[in-house]
């Protein structure tokens, strides 16, 4: 069953832009992405969209929808009344290219900053079998497809453009995380965590897990785990004295 | 960590230019606006019924609310005192409880849950998610006060000991009117109040960082991966039970102000 939509697109650039309306046909079974498509099918041929996979799996097509952050190919339009109008921009934390493109290079900048993966320096390669145990925590952060929704919600960049050098947001928080619970990794990645991707800054309120699409507990089960380990680093004193005791005993 | 002045935020130079601070349609409002007025209507009964130091013991089945517990003055009514009186005469309005309640109060208040609760519906920031908050700059939790943040393990620590004090405030709640066992729906609710207080504070992300969080090596500590399960399926439902056991307190704590008082009396199964 088909019925016209009601869509307000914005169109424009890093100089300015509007929110265009538009009436699109929309068809059972169809995602946003397949109205985005077939608006530049039929009336914006010009229109920039960025897109890949259309599963939910490239992590290519995020913007914002009626103000949240989605990926236009995993948002139904089933979940939308056939009356309301769908607002369609792009992230609004990154600058924007045009339309719906945004440059995320931000988070590629970001991802440089994290210490690569350290295994011991004289550790062959088949030396080492990894029980499953010890690598099931880190299995769910390697589900992130990094689409970046995590880091365009973060209120902590996305309200604060001047926090964005000193903060590598909760995608890369929970890459150092993955890190430092890799039972290989031989860095100790919580004076970082802490000094240098801005750890303290997330005040964990939970939006990066609320709109990751691979449903990944960031919060829950890395950026609060680590901010746990920073405690047993940097602010426990039965550690901090247990380290002087055998310090000075050594 | 240098801070510049209010750099606009979603209006930052580069980013599309759209008027509306958010474009959310839905009532993104309620839930702030709800934990808002839940949190304040619960720290002002608190603060209200421990104040009073009225109607917080029932002499003849054992019943002490948790907000005088543990009660260790020669003020509190005889009975309550079930570790001792080393304090004399305990002067007005202050809780009985002094010794206890701040830390209750601390643990709750850097919880990771609560601290997500009330950074969103309290400070705005964000009140919620993909909705500007309300302040020019952002420090998070790196500077005082919000850095003391980072004391809630021992914060935890002593909410165990007084999870302890509270479990054998429900032992003594197992007493009848001859002194002998008994059993009324104020123990019932002692005990359910006591069950859900231990599932809220073992389910903490400290006790699940010390437990196992901690560890690289699972595979080398199968009890304490074991115990790190278990932690974590509690830890999962951390939020539910922040919010059970804030009504669960209220519960208990005006049960035994309304069977204390006569305004009721208590349901008794057995003795």
């Amino acid at each position: 069953m088909s019925y016209d939509a009601k869509f307000k697109v914005w169109r424009g650039d890093a100089d300015g832009g509007t929110l265009e309306d538009y009436t699109v046909e929309v068809n059972e079974g169809e995602v946003v992405l397949d109205i985005i498509h077939r608006l530049q099918a039929t009336q914006t041929p010009d229109l920039a969209v960025r897109w890949n996979c259309k599963a939910g799996k490239c992590g290519s097509c995020s913007a914002e929808i009626n103000g949240k952050p989605r990926l236009l190919c995993m948002t139904r339009m089933s979940t939308f009344t056939e009356e309301q109008t769908i607002t369609v921009t792009p992230l609004r934390t990154f600058p924007v290219m045009r339309d719906l493109v945004t440059d995320v290079s931000f988070n590629y900048q970001k991802a440089r900053e994290v210490q690569a993966f350290s295994p011991p320096a004289d550790l062959q390669p088949g030396e080492y079998r990894m029980q499953q145990v010890d690598v099931e925590r880190s299995q769910e952060f390697r589900k992130c497809i990094e689409c970046f929704l995590c880091q365009d919600v973060c209120h902590v960049v996305r309200d604060h453009e001047d926090n964005k050098p000193a903060f590598a947001g909760p995608r890369f928080l929970m890459r150092v995380a993955e890190l430092d619970m890799h039972p290989l990794d031989t860095a100790d990645r919580r004076p970082a965590a802490r000094e240098e991707h801005g750890l303290g800054m997330c005040n964990i309120t939970k939006c990066c897990t609320e709109v990751c699409p691979e449903h990944i507990k960031i919060t829950d089960n890395a950026l609060i785990p680590l901010k746990e380990r920073v405690v047993d680093r940097h602010y426990d004193p039965v550690v901090w004295l247990g380290n002087k005791i055998r310090r000075r005993g050594a | 960590m240098a801070h510049v002045p209010f750099s606009g935020g979603v209006h930052a130079p580069g980013r599309a230019r759209i008027a509306a601070r958010t474009l959310r349609e839905d009532r993104w409002w309620l839930q702030p606006l709800v934990t808002f007025v839940c949190f304040s209507a619960w720290l002002l009964y608190g603060l209200v019924r421990a104040s009073l130091q009225k109607d917080y013991f029932v002499a003849d089945y054992g019943y002490l609310t948790p907000f005088a517990s543990p009660c260790l003055s020669t003020s509190c009514v005889p009975g309550s005192t079930h570790f001792g009186t080393p304090f004399g005469e305990w002067p007005a309005l202050i809780p009985f409880a002094a010794l206890t309640l701040p830390f209750l109060l601390l643990f709750r208040l850097t919880c990771y849950y609560y601290r997500k609760a009330y950074y969103r519906s309290f400070w705005m920031s964000p009140p919620a998610c993909a909705v500007p908050e309300a302040h020019v700059s952002y420090s998070g939790e790196t500077r005082f006060p919000l850095i003391a943040q980072n004391l809630h393990r021992y914060f935890f620590y002593a909410a165990v000991v007084i999870s302890l004090i509270n479990t054998y405030d429900v032992l003594h709640a197992f007493r009848g009117k001859d002194g002998g066992f008994g059993l009324g729906l104020g123990t019932l609710i002692l005990l359910a109040n006591v069950v859900l207080l231990w599932c809220y504070t073992l389910g903490c992300h400290s006790c699940r960082n010390i437990i196992g969080g901690r560890l690289n090596h699972f595979s080398k500590h199968p009890l304490r991966y074991k115990a790190w399960g278990w932690v974590g399926k509690l830890n999962a439902r951390h939020m539910t039970f922040a919010w059970i056991t804030l009504g669960s307190l209220v519960v208990t704590d005006a049960y035994i102000a309304l069977v204390s008082s006569g305004t009721i009396g208590d349901f008794r199964f057995i003795n």
